[in-house]
């Protein structure tokens, strides 16, 4: 091949260069076109399913695509064709599961949804009766996760001073990787951790939402030190500097000048931690039980019962009844989830730090 | 290297320490070292508690398939076809998922609409967001019947593959369909890795390709995909740590068994996380410890995962 380096083969480059190009149109026209007639086809058949349309479409697209460009662009554009085909390909195949989930979750959990299945709990109801809801799994939630915030936020949002203000060398590294590593726990691990720190302090059977609110900061922990740094370090130098050169001890700086410019991303990362932690049940089946039916405040007293593990639970217990409640405790769930981090976006959008 | 001691980076103009700067330096560092305290307690406590049914535990824990724990004496158990099942399911989903999610991490750089490319990166993430115990119950209520005529159809036309070999389970809950579930929930995570590093992609390199007359796909090869493989591998590796991790959505699916099967169309492999939360309800006598002492296996495979993919992606950065 080196000796044709300088001189490009001349015939091969000019049928390059006057090869046709397929119409800017074409591959709406075509995606269009058989989109439709796949319809029509499976319609003619009486055999219509979305998957099975989509697939088939997508096959179709393809090989015309790619045989129209071989004969009128070459293999190079032919490849490159088949190659973006195939990438937004993909990007439409990872919505598939996200509107899936999102729909059969809308779909199913409308079913038992209500202002009654918020307010009322499973106290003095039977598995398959047609009562009871969801109110003692949001009063876990609530209690569990808050306490697991205060207890991570502080811890989180110190380690991400110490590294970002203070630390260097050998111990900013360890933490920094050690951080990450913990962003890897399996949150089982994390649920076994505090099972066997709550044997070890208390004995066996002791149990309760505060052991789980610890299992969750475990999990917790790293995001919030992970989001925080990220904020923290966005702080413009010369804010700080300004700040020391009219003699502001460091840790005035830091409480009075970089913490409250980054609090609105402090506050989206926390946000987001929760969003992440909230839906959390393995380590909750372990800690905070999964049997607790009736309404507890309490976190230093007995099983408390969360909205994961209740859809777990009523999953387990497997009939008609358990299911439907099951899919409108995931509802609820989800629309938690959304809320969190709908509130995450508008805060980080509205408290944004005005640098200038 | 200098002095560790940090604080003296921006020493006060008189030369003492503010007794507030020590304070809260203090508290900073300390919380800082309380988290290194944590991750070594949760080693330490695991190994503690995991202690006891291990050193009774009459056979080899590692090589054993039963789980014969929940007695007063002498019980016999192991994590080999646990072990199995966890690393076959992460598999299963890596193989699914890492392929797609370079596709996505192109599409959002280099092919959407720059206006766009935000947005839809957005929507990827949200697929994190859902919680795993609703993917559990949307693999049962939903895929697991969905997949049930998908495996028919391998296991008529593909059966001569070992892997597919039917008769394929009636419910479809497997460890293809949990595989499946997976795939999906560290689909954002590859996505994310992947996204990062092609971000960073000189732009003089792309450019330089795309002077020269590359098509887009060419650019991609010749200048994104090996300047990103070690973002792509060690994305790979974090959702393979996900994926071995994963509770719920496997718990949910696979029913409580111990076996160890290539077929993935049969219900019958379990993995060490689905194992704990089944088992961990009905545990008496070794049965809590025995548990503990497989959790304290899936920590140690968990921990060697994510800190090979941290290495992998901090060297890969140093490299470029």
């Amino acid at each position: 091949m080196s000796t044709t380096t300088t001189q490009p083969p001349q015939p091969e480059t000019r049928a390059d260069l006057s090869r046709g190009s397929l119409p800017r149109y074409f591959s709406p026209a075509l995606l269009a076109a058989s989109a439709s007639v796949v319809a029509g086809v499976l319609l003619a058949f009486s055999s219509f399913g979305v998957v099975l349309w989509a697939l088939l479409t997508a096959v179709a697209y393809l090989v015309i695509t790619v045989t129209a460009s071989v004969r009128i662009e070459g293999r190079r554009k032919a490849t490159d064709r088949f190659v973006t085909a195939i990438v937004y390909g993909c990007f439409l195949l990872a919505m598939a599961p996200l509107v899936s989930v999102l729909w059969t979750v809308t779909l199913n959990g409308m079913e038992r949804f209500s202002g009654y299945f918020l307010s009322v709990s499973m106290n003095g109801v039977l598995p398959s009766m047609d009562a009871g809801g969801v109110y003692h799994a949001i009063v876990g939630t609530l209690a569990i996760t808050g306490m697991a915030t205060l207890i991570s936020v502080p811890i989180g949002v110190l380690t991400a001073v110490f590294l970002v203000e203070y630390a260097e060398g050998r111990l900013k590294r360890a933490i920094t990787f050690f951080v990450d590593v913990m962003t890897g726990i399996p949150s089982i691990v994390a649920g076994l951790f505090v099972v066997a720190l709550w044997m070890m302090l208390f004995g066996p059977g002791h149990l309760n939402g505060a052991s789980a609110a610890i299992a969750l900061a475990v999990l917790m922990i790293p995001v919030v030190v992970r989001s925080s740094e990220e904020m923290l370090r966005l702080v413009p130098r010369e804010l700080r500097e300004a700040s020391y050169a009219l003699g502001v001890p460091k840790w005035r700086t830091i409480t009075k000048v970089v913490l409250p410019t980054s609090a609105a991303g402090l506050t989206t990362g926390i946000m987001l931690a929760i969003a992440r932690v909230i839906g959390e049940t393995a380590p909750l089946v372990l800690t905070a039980g999964s049997s607790a039916v009736s309404i507890n405040w309490n976190l230093f007293d007995g099983q408390m019962m969360s909205l994961p593990v209740f859809i777990y639970a009523q999953v387990r217990m497997g009939g008609a009844v358990n299911y439907e409640r099951a899919w409108a405790a995931a509802l609820t769930l989800i629309l938690v989830v959304m809320l969190l981090f709908f509130l995450a976006r508008m805060i980080g959008r509205l408290f944004a730090p005005k640098t200038r | 290297m200098t002095t560790t001691d940090a604080p003296q980076a921006a020493p006060p103009p008189s030369g003492k320490r503010r007794i507030g700067d020590v304070v809260f330096a203090g508290l900073a560092r300390s919380s800082g070292i309380l988290i290194l305290l944590i991750l070594a307690g949760v080693a330490a406590f695991l190994i503690v508690q995991a202690w006891p049914s291990l050193s009774a535990n009459t056979t080899n824990f590692l090589t054993t398939m039963e789980w014969d724990a929940n007695v007063r004496e002498n019980p016999a158990f192991g994590v080999a076809a646990l072990a199995f099942g966890t690393v076959l399911a992460a598999t299963i989903a890596l193989v699914l998922a890492t392929p797609v999610a370079i596709g996505i991490a192109l599409f959002i750089v280099y092919y959407a609409p720059r206006k766009l490319a935000a947005l839809l990166g957005y929507l990827v993430d949200l697929l994190a967001a859902i919680p795993s115990v609703v993917y559990g119950l949307w693999g049962i209520g939903f895929l697991a019947p969905q997949l049930v005529s998908v495996f028919e159809g391998l296991s008529r036309y593909l059966g001569w593959i070992p892997l597919f070999a039917g008769p394929p389970s009636p419910s479809g809950r497997t460890i293809l369909t949990a595989g499946v579930v997976l795939a999906v929930m560290i689909l954002p995570i590859i996505t994310a890795m992947s996204r990062d590093v092609f971000h960073q992609v000189p732009q003089g390199h792309r450019e330089a390709a795309l002077a020269m007359g590359a098509t887009r796909w060419e650019m991609i090869r010749l200048a994104v995909l090996p300047f990103g493989k070690s973002g792509i591998v060690g994305g790979a590796m974090l959702g393979m740590g996900r994926a071995l991790g994963e509770t719920m959505a496997v718990a949910m699916i696979l029913s409580p068994s111990l076996m160890v099967s290539w077929n993935l169309l049969q219900s019958g492999n379990q993995t060490i996380a689905g194992h704990i939360a089944l088992q961990y309800p009905e545990a008496t006598g070794y049965g809590v410890s025995a548990l503990i002492a497989a959790g304290l296996v899936l920590f140690a495979i968990t921990l060697v995962v994510n800190m090979a993919a941290r290495y992998v992606v901090a060297r890969g950065i140093k490299e470029a």
